[in-house]
């Protein structure tokens, strides 16, 4: 029993940080969205909220596909280099990281200066003559291809931003498949796409669930990107909240009821994705 | 267990020699400045210390309504903020603000005393003005061939896309309401509903919503037309000559930012100390030629040099400045009408 005990005492700095700086915030955040500024319960916040489903709807869309881009992406690239030699391996995982040893905020303002209208591309575009065929082409006139403030504009920072998060899981689970399961495959006379098919990607898809979920997470709740990316004209989740806490409309109860249904939107998305995948895999194994 | 004990020790050991490192270093005075972006020639900080031997500290913001809901908030500590006017009477209002012992800061005496007991702080008890100046509409005269008097051409759809506004919620509704020829300070809820009407089809003209931003927007001509104070209006045109500022013949907003210390500042003397710092000519004119803003110093405006006394955008005409109105804060209701039609404009 004691000897128990002291095993469980290396935890005890971390279940300390977790009350602290887990806990607490979440309670304060559960308290915030319930109050009024007088201090009352109300669930006034919550039924303001209603007025910003467009905020909520625009969000989910826009991390859906950012999700579903890093994927489709992601998938081919981690399933090629876990094919590669462990040296190319380490080299190749070294480079997909390395844009994340510089600031976040910094690679998007270079991707803002990379799509202005009188940005690199469009400077580019322009100079080699492609605008001006653009215009004869479809009896345009136009100065620039409109890049920066779009969604798309949005989109792309998600994928260059979070990409390496979809990367890395799918990678770390396919290389610890078992070889001989793909050469019984093989030895079956299974061709390579339905090893493929059959055997590895059922086998990844693991990692696939947690790469969607390190991807679309932090792209629902992200905060910057559509301010400098998207001209701060069509706000996103993150944004609405910031608004509430540091910006010009100071409401901390409604940006904490927002906070709330982010999280139980996300959750839900989680648990629904979950669902999904443990489904998958036993139909496989059936 | 014995070896537990040894580990223990070891780092009570550690603990005890880092505290002691920390308790020998004599403690270091500061001086903790919240400001402005853009809004300071941060090289007096180091001449600061040296004649004082306290340390600045130095953040800034972006906007007088993201410094309240920063101090609203708590969790951090100033001794001098750089509030406008509107701000600094609704601070006083919300008790927010220490009052000034001027006894430390006899440099007031040098500030003009137009800019002194004005109607933000009525009794002077709570600021000292740092700059003062107009808001106006800064364009590209390379795109925008035709002349430029009024605020319709925030709202001119030809220049869809090319078009920033302000990132707060005041400045914006105050293009709106001077275009409409309504009063800036108005309650009426029906003005206001039209103001925001006016902003709501303004937005898909727009390139973004912005402040600071704006500088680079502007001076790499990624914008053609943008609103901002005169003073960074100077700054950006020494960058990109094609730039001109003019004030709107509807009048425009005239506005004094003035250094305060907020409600339970740690250091109020230093704050006190670096305020009256603050207005030593010198150090007013080496701020005035980064920042571009005015200065309510009568003595600095006395020897300053004669480009600067005459820049018509530094120091605007009386005809131009008598057209203006300033900001007064605003009832709760109305401030509260404000959130929520910037939650909503912006949403």
């Amino acid at each position: 029993m004691k000897n128990r005990k002291l095993a469980s005492l290396p935890a005890i700095p971390y279940v300390f940080w977790m009350a602290l700086f887990v806990v607490v915030p979440l309670v304060l955040i559960v308290v915030y969205a319930f109050t009024s500024e007088s201090g009352g319960f109300t669930l006034e916040n919550f039924s303001s909220i209603g007025s910003y489903t467009m905020v909520f709807v625009r969000s989910l869309v826009l991390s859906l596909i950012a999700t579903a881009v890093c994927l489709i992406i992601g998938y081919p690239v981690a399933y090629v280099i876990s094919k590669e030699g462990p040296t190319f391996q380490r080299v190749a995982m070294m480079l997909i990281m390395l844009p994340m040893w510089i600031n976040f905020l910094l690679r998007t303002y270079a991707w803002m200066s990379i799509l202005e209208n009188t940005g690199l591309i469009n400077t580019f575009l322009s100079d080699i003559g492609i605008i001006g065929l653009i215009n004869r082409l479809f009896g345009l006139s136009i100065d620039h291809l409109p890049l920066i403030n779009t969604s798309g504009a949005v989109i792309l920072g998600m994928v260059y931003n979070y990409l390496p998060f979809m990367i890395i899981p799918i990678h770390s689970v396919i290389v610890k498949i078992d070889k001989a399961t793909i050469e019984a495959a093989e030895d079956l006379g299974a061709d390579s796409v339905t090893v493929f098919r059959k055997v590895i990607f059922p086998l990844s898809l693991p990692g696939v669930l947690s790469g969607i979920t390190m991807v679309f997470v932090p792209s629902v709740s992200t905060f910057i990107l559509s301010k400098l990316l998207g001209g701060g004209t069509s706000m996103l989740l993150g944004d609405l909240i910031e608004l509430q806490f540091m910006g010009g409309a100071y409401n901390p109860h409604l940006g904490s009821a927002i906070s709330l249904v982010m999280m139980i939107i996300v959750m839900a998305c989680m648990a629904v994705m979950n669902r999904f995948g443990d489904g998958e895999e036993q139909a496989v194994i059936m | 267990m014995k070896k537990n004990l040894v580990l223990s020790a070891a780092l009570i050991a550690a603990v005890a020699v880092l505290l002691s490192a920390c308790g020998s270093s004599e403690p270091q005075e500061v001086v903790n400045v919240f400001n402005w972006g853009e809004n300071i020639d941060e090289s007096i900080f180091d001449d600061f210390e040296e004649q004082t031997g306290i340390k600045v500290n130095y953040k800034v913001y972006e906007s007088n309504e993201q410094l309240y809901t920063m101090l609203k908030q708590g969790g951090i500590n100033y001794d001098v903020i750089i509030p406008s006017d509107y701000m600094i009477s609704r601070m006083i209002d919300e008790d927010m603000l220490e009052k000034i012992d001027y006894a430390n800061v006899p440099n007031l005496s040098s500030i003009d005393p137009q800019y002194l007991n004005l109607e933000f702080d009525p009794n002077q008890e709570y600021s000292v003005p740092y700059t003062w100046g107009v808001v106006g509409v800064i364009y590209n005269t390379k795109t925008v061939t035709e002349p430029v008097t009024s605020w319709s051409i925030l709202f001119n759809e030809k220049y869809s896309g090319s078009i920033l506004q302000f990132d707060n919620s005041r400045d914006a509704m105050a293009t709106a309401l001077f275009y409409l020829g309504y009063d800036i300070n108005t309650t009426d809820k029906a003005q206001l509903d039209e103001a925001f009407d006016l902003l709501t089809k303004q937005k898909p003209m727009l390139q973004g919503y912005y402040m600071d931003q704006q500088f680079d927007k502007l001076e790499g001509g990624e914008a053609a037309i943008g609103v901002y104070y005169a003073g960074d209006a100077v700054t950006m045109m020494s960058n990109n000559p094609d730039l001109a500022f003019v004030v709107p013949s509807e009048g425009s907003n005239f506005f004094v930012d003035a250094m305060c210390i907020p409600k339970g500042a740690a250091n109020k003397a230093n704050g006190e100390a670096f305020i009256n710092f603050m207005c030593e000519d010198d150090i007013v004119i080496r701020n005035m030629e980064v920042t571009g803003y005015a200065t309510p110093s009568a003595s600095a405006y006395a020897i300053l040099d004669d480009e600067l006394k005459n820049n018509p955008i530094i120091f605007p005409d009386k005809s131009i400045l008598d057209n203006c109105q300033t900001y007064v804060n605003l009832p709760a209701e109305t401030l509260e009408l404000y959130n929520d039609y910037w939650t909503k404009l912006k949403s």
